[in-house]
């Protein structure tokens, strides 16, 4: 299995192959509260590095959501849109945002590993 | 702590928010729960379906006495105040020379005295515009030893009942002192949801007792500003500071109803009275109504509305996820014309225009205890 990275906005990347998928954390969930509707990219869109990817909405507010590294979209959770409520329930499994063709592989690689990652959030309490 | 939470005013139920595992957010001045542990979503629906308890302890209490303080306050208010009778409560606004709303409030006729509720945000501002605009004769005693709890709910009654069997006479908008678990309160038969239930005044020093009190009820959980925001937009109540400011009037705000007949054929007699009046009898150049998106995609305060051919019409004042119906719901200003139920709007979100609707308010029906 693919090694997982995460960023320090709280989204985790997974590469197979050229191919990435890209959700947010179980800490992100859990700050946002209940979601009710994720607002994502359409296959074929080209996104960079730090940029908008998808905007997801809670009850309370909406939160945007970046990209953790540049590329293009190949693929969109569906399931989402149907159930929204998803990414809290398995925001690291079947609540993943998009798949992102990866422009440079390196930029995963040089993300936080899940040790880091984890010293990360505890220092935010 | 950081330095700004240092500074937040905190209610009588502080530490047991904490307690009970609230996230705690700064909200006009005072360190508040946005939510508990189940969440807003469980606790909207809960509210909706059994009971929930929400801690209001920021709002102004204050009480007005002196002879003809009825007639005193019509000068700051557009409502019927001399025509209230005894134990009614009245919804109404302050408004300033423009007609513009400084703040709503409700007013309580008891047999010596008004009560006075009004925002927290407000308070100081609501207070001495109040001292400055009735006559030195007035005396406004300002409640800051009381908290204020909501119990809301169409299973509020039942839970009331165990602790105060008189609370259940009461009809919606009305109030009277009593007894509840043996404590001196005031009870009002009023909210903020859309749901029966009442709000229950109560001294500082009893208020955290008191609700752990009613916590262990199994029908009530505490509810925090999320799901309060969700049920009163659901209700379609206004958010004073969003959707009632003072660049907008009572009839803008489609509160027309709020202007007592009386008033209205006295001619006004309360700031801003020759414009609101016109903008009644001429309809107002534009007007707050309901939006429902087409979409499942929420549309935030400040979203531009479009009318059908894409010109600019209006702004979204309220805007989120109403659980009970299911979807998107909002709130907003539209220009004249566009303002009948089922005109087609477009609401730009993030860039793109998506389809909506004028809809009726509220989204969710009352379920107000009216005899």
């Amino acid at each position: 299995m693919a090694e997982r990275r995460f960023t320090k906005d709280h989204e985790w990347i997974e590469l197979n192959g050229a191919v990435a998928t890209v959700g947010i954390t179980n800490y992100a969930q859990e700050q946002l509260g209940d979601v009710v509707f994720v607002d994502l990219p359409a296959a074929g869109k080209k996104i960079t590095k730090g940029g908008e990817a998808a905007v997801v909405e809670s009850v309370k507010a909406a939160s945007e959501v970046y990209a953790p590294v540049s590329g293009e979209v190949v693929e969109s959770n569906a399931e989402l849109a149907k159930n929204p409520a998803l990414v809290n329930s398995a925001a690291e499994s079947g609540g993943w945002f998009v798949k992102i063709k990866v422009a440079d592989p390196k930029e995963v690689s040089a993300l936080m590993d899940a040790a880091a990652y984890k010293k990360f959030v505890d220092g935010l309490h | 702590m950081s330095e700004a939470a240092a500074d937040l005013r905190k209610t009588a139920l502080h530490a047991l928010h904490v307690e009970l595992g609230a996230r705690m957010v700064p909200f006009a001045g005072y360190d508040m729960p946005v939510q508990y542990p189940a969440g807003i979503l469980t606790e909207h629906n809960h509210t909706r379906t059994k009971a929930g308890l929400f801690d209001v302890s920021h709002m102004g209490q204050a009480r007005l006495w002196g002879v003809g303080a009825d007639k005193a306050i019509e000068a700051l208010v557009p409502g019927n105040i001399v025509g209230l009778a005894l134990t009614r409560i009245r919804y109404t606004v302050f408004t300033n020379d423009k007609g513009g709303i400084l703040d709503d409030l409700t007013i309580g006729r008891a047999g010596d005295h008004l009560s006075v509720v009004v925002n927290a945000a407000c308070k100081e501002a609501d207070y001495e515009h109040m001292r400055r605009g009735l006559p030195k004769s007035m005396r406004l005693e300002i409640l800051e030893d009381r908290a204020l709890l909501a119990l809301q709910g169409p299973a509020a009654e039942a839970v009331m009942a165990r602790f105060a069997p008189d609370a259940s006479k009461l009809t919606f908008m009305a109030f009277a002192g009593m007894k509840v678990a043996g404590l001196d309160c005031t009870v009002f038969r009023s909210g903020y949801t859309g749901e029966d239930g009442y709000e229950i005044s109560v001294a500082n020093k009893d208020a955290e007792g008191f609700a752990r009190k009613l916590l262990k009820e199994p029908e009530v959980m505490p509810i925090g500003l999320g799901a309060r925001d969700s049920l009163r937009l659901e209700a379609g109540l206004c958010l004073y500071g969003h959707d009632l400011d003072t660049t907008t009037t009572p009839a803008e705000g489609d509160l027309g109803w709020t202007i007592a007949k009386r008033r209205r054929e006295e001619g006004g007699g309360f700031p801003g009275d020759k414009i609101i009046l016109k903008q009644l009898a001429e309809g107002p150049s534009r007007l707050r109504v309901g939006i429902k998106p087409d979409g499942r995609a929420p549309a935030r305060e400040g979203t531009v509305v479009l009318d059908a051919k894409g010109k600019e019409i209006g702004k979204i004042t309220s805007g989120g996820f109403g659980p009970t119906a299911n979807g998107p719901v909002a709130m907003g200003y539209v220009t004249k014309g566009n303002t009948t139920v089922g005109t087609p709007l477009g609401l730009v979100v993030r860039g793109t225009t998506l389809g909506a609707k004028v809809a009726a308010l509220p989204f969710v029906p009352h379920h107000y205890k009216k005899a």
